[in-house]
């Protein structure tokens, strides 16, 4: 395979066109590697690649270079997020160096929440660049090995460029366009929002679809399986930015006592299926927060079992 | 009327209760007053249109700063009654009066009397 | 204007603990604007100090005066020969006037009585909102009249995030996404490609992150 811009694992599973299956997993709040390890173990060989969040929902958590470290050590490919709330652009082009010298090959860039959703809400804010402008760089660093301010890097990073996209966020027409300029800005695949409005999802990738961003850059759909009731009434009045139907939670609330958890992997399994057959999907990201163990009953249950091995 | 209320209370009469400041409620309570309160007209017939609803804020500013500063915020109130009702203004006069003897004199007065 | 308000009282009545006898100082500019350090505020803050004290048993005398600004020497020399008889003086100005007055009058101290917050306007009767972040780079031509820098929670410049939700901040629904506005508005206007384009990284040496900035006219300098 020619003309990889990063030689990940999930950009040559991307490439070769297969259905492309990535993971999720939040760093201990603390130093606790076992955990960790504990956590990723049950996505090994389970999924393309994982995830590693940067001080998610602006809580201190491990840093997500470290944590990306420690899964490349342990035999899984990290997609290392960097969030612009907590570092400027010299931090920002220091980390990126460092964590190619270390081996990560796949990197997020994302605004990040705002710190007073935390635990730190006092701190200063950082935001010295957006992250469009962050995508941009990456770019700028990769494919002409130069820093910000065009003085050269010695050994550039190769890194394959992510971004997130929200189709649930407002204004909903000016969306698609966002992430045209994603990709304009030189984003290499893009993970959605978690979803739960199908139908809204659907006409946002028909959108993408008519606008040919699709053949651009390779999209995956968000999925979180819900586990109760609880959890869906509250990511539907809590979460900025998240759609969650009522038809859904009166379908959790329908399964009855004991019987939500696998009626929410129903619902993402169904999610999954249509999402294998949607013009413009290229895989799916699995988020199953603090539920990493359930991740390879639902890649099985879900056809993705296993991972295609590609050279 | 000719109605009785209690002469512990001292009425100072202003064309609208909208005429009253903060500066004033607060002077009183500097002064040695023990309570003090505005008696306006029933919101929604002021004279004046909005008046009563100015004084209103204002009075609850100084509760607030009352309570900020230690002291009791019930000493300022703020009474709604129409120019005729002879008898509920005797009644607000006694119910203030009575209120202001349960919490006893201003502590602004307490330490003079010491 | 300059918006600031009041400190707690607490934390007024703390700085003038040690002290018998204060000026309080107003000023006619800004905070007069935004009805936290006036002539009236003065003589408001005055009464509660002297409320608060004779409560303690160790009344408070308190002067009182407002000029005209505290933020240019001809006017804090007006207070030149009353500074000093004073144990503390108060200053109602915004950040700028104690500041002023401690250089003018290095024997006296000056403690603020307010919280500066920041540059913005009334949006409408009792309230005053954000507007200017002090960037010292202006573009707001560029956003059709709105400023993400200092209206956007992240400053960002190609907004809006992904946590926009019905015209709000994700920080708070009291807070409008001014990115749901900008959008709105270039939309409405057929503007949208000016978005598309992407802008240059912020120079942040014009902001107060290049250090204290100063300002000057040369062609009035003497």
């Amino acid at each position: 395979m020619k003309d990889l811009k990063a030689e990940s694992n999930l950009e040559k599973v991307l490439r070769a066109g297969h259905f492309a299956l990535t993971g999720e997993c939040g760093p201990p709040k603390g130093a606790n590697v076992a955990h960790l390890k504990e956590k990723i173990a049950h996505l090994k060989g389970v999924v393309d690649s994982v995830n590693i969040t940067d001080n998610q929902t602006a809580v201190v958590r491990m840093s997500s270079w470290a944590a990306s470290t420690i899964l490349i050590q342990e035999g899984l490919e990290p997609n290392f997020q960097m969030v612009c709330r907590d570092r400027n652009r010299l931090a920002i082009q220091s980390d990126i160096l460092g964590v190619y010298a270390m081996g990560v090959r796949n990197m997020l860039c994302l605004s990040g929440d705002h710190q007073t959703f935390g635990n730190h809400p006092q701190a200063k804010n950082v935001y010295d660049i957006d992250s469009m402008q962050l995508i941009s760089l990456v770019k700028k660093m990769r494919d002409e090995g130069k820093f910000m301010n065009d003085e050269d890097i010695d050994v550039a990073p190769k890194l394959f460029i992510g971004a997130a996209s929200n189709p649930f966020a407002d204004p909903f027409e000016f969306r698609v366009y966002r992430l045209a300029m994603k990709i304009q800005a030189g984003a290499d695949f893009i993970q959605t929002q978690c979803i739960y409005n199908m139908e809204k999802f659907r006409n946002f990738m028909k959108m993408a679809v008519d606008m040919g961003l699709h053949e651009k850059v390779y999209i995956l759909a968000g999925v979180t399986p819900m586990k109760s009731v609880g959890m869906a009434q509250y990511m539907a009045k809590s979460v900025p930015g998240m759609d969650v139907p009522e038809s859904l939670i009166k379908r959790l609330r329908g399964a009855g006592k004991g019987k939500v958890a696998e009626e929410g992997i129903q619902f993402a399994l169904e999610q999954m299926q249509e999402f294998k057959e949607m013009k413009g999907i290229a895989g799916v990201h699995l988020m199953a927060i603090e539920w990493e163990h359930k991740v390879p009953e639902i890649a099985e249950r879900a056809g993705l079992l296993p991972r295609p091995k590609v050279e | 009327m000719r109605l009785s209320y209690p002469s512990s209370v001292k009425v100072i009469q202003v064309p609208c209760t909208g005429r009253v400041d903060i500066i004033h409620l607060l002077k009183a309570i500097e002064d040695g007053a023990d309570g003090v309160y505005v008696a306006g007209c029933l919101e929604g017939e002021c004279h004046y249109l909005s008046g009563n609803l100015k004084a209103k804020k204002r009075v609850q500013y100084v509760k607030n700063v009352l309570k900020e500063i230690g002291m009791e915020p019930e000493r300022v109130e703020m009474f709604n009654l129409s120019a005729g009702e002879g008898p509920r203004f005797a009644e607000i006069a006694r119910e203030m009066a009575e209120r202001i003897k349960k919490l006893g004199p201003s502590p602004v007065n307490m330490k003079k009397a010491a | 204007m300059i918006i600031a308000d009041r400190k707690p009282l607490e934390e007024i009545l703390q700085m003038v603990k040690d002290s018998n006898k204060i000026l309080i100082l107003g000023c006619k500019g800004c905070v007069t604007v935004c009805n936290v350090g006036g002539m009236k505020e003065v003589g408001v803050l005055s009464s509660i100090l002297k409320i608060a004290r004779k409560k303690e048993g160790r009344p408070l005398k308190v002067d009182e005066k407002t000029i005209e600004r505290q933020c240019d020497p001809e006017y804090i020399a007006q207070v030149k020969e009353i500074v000093d008889k004073y144990d503390a003086v108060i200053s109602m100005a915004c950040g700028v006037g104690p500041q002023f007055l401690s250089e003018a009058y290095p024997t006296q101290r000056f403690f603020p009585a307010v919280n500066t917050t920041s540059f913005g306007g009334a949006t409408s009767h009792g309230v005053w909102s954000e507007r200017c972040a002090g960037c010292g780079t202006c573009v707001i031509h560029l956003y059709d009249g709105m400023c993400p820098i200092a209206r956007c929670s992240k400053s960002i410049m190609h907004g809006p995030c992904g946590g926009s939700a019905r015209g709000k901040c994700e920080i708070s629904k009291e807070v409008d996404c001014i990115w749901d506005m900008i959008v709105k508005k270039k939309m409405e206007k057929g503007r949208l490609e000016d978005l598309i384009q992407m802008k240059p990284t912020k120079d942040w040496r014009t902001a107060r992150d290049g250090g204290p900035r100063k300002s000057v006219r040369e062609e009035l300098v003497q």
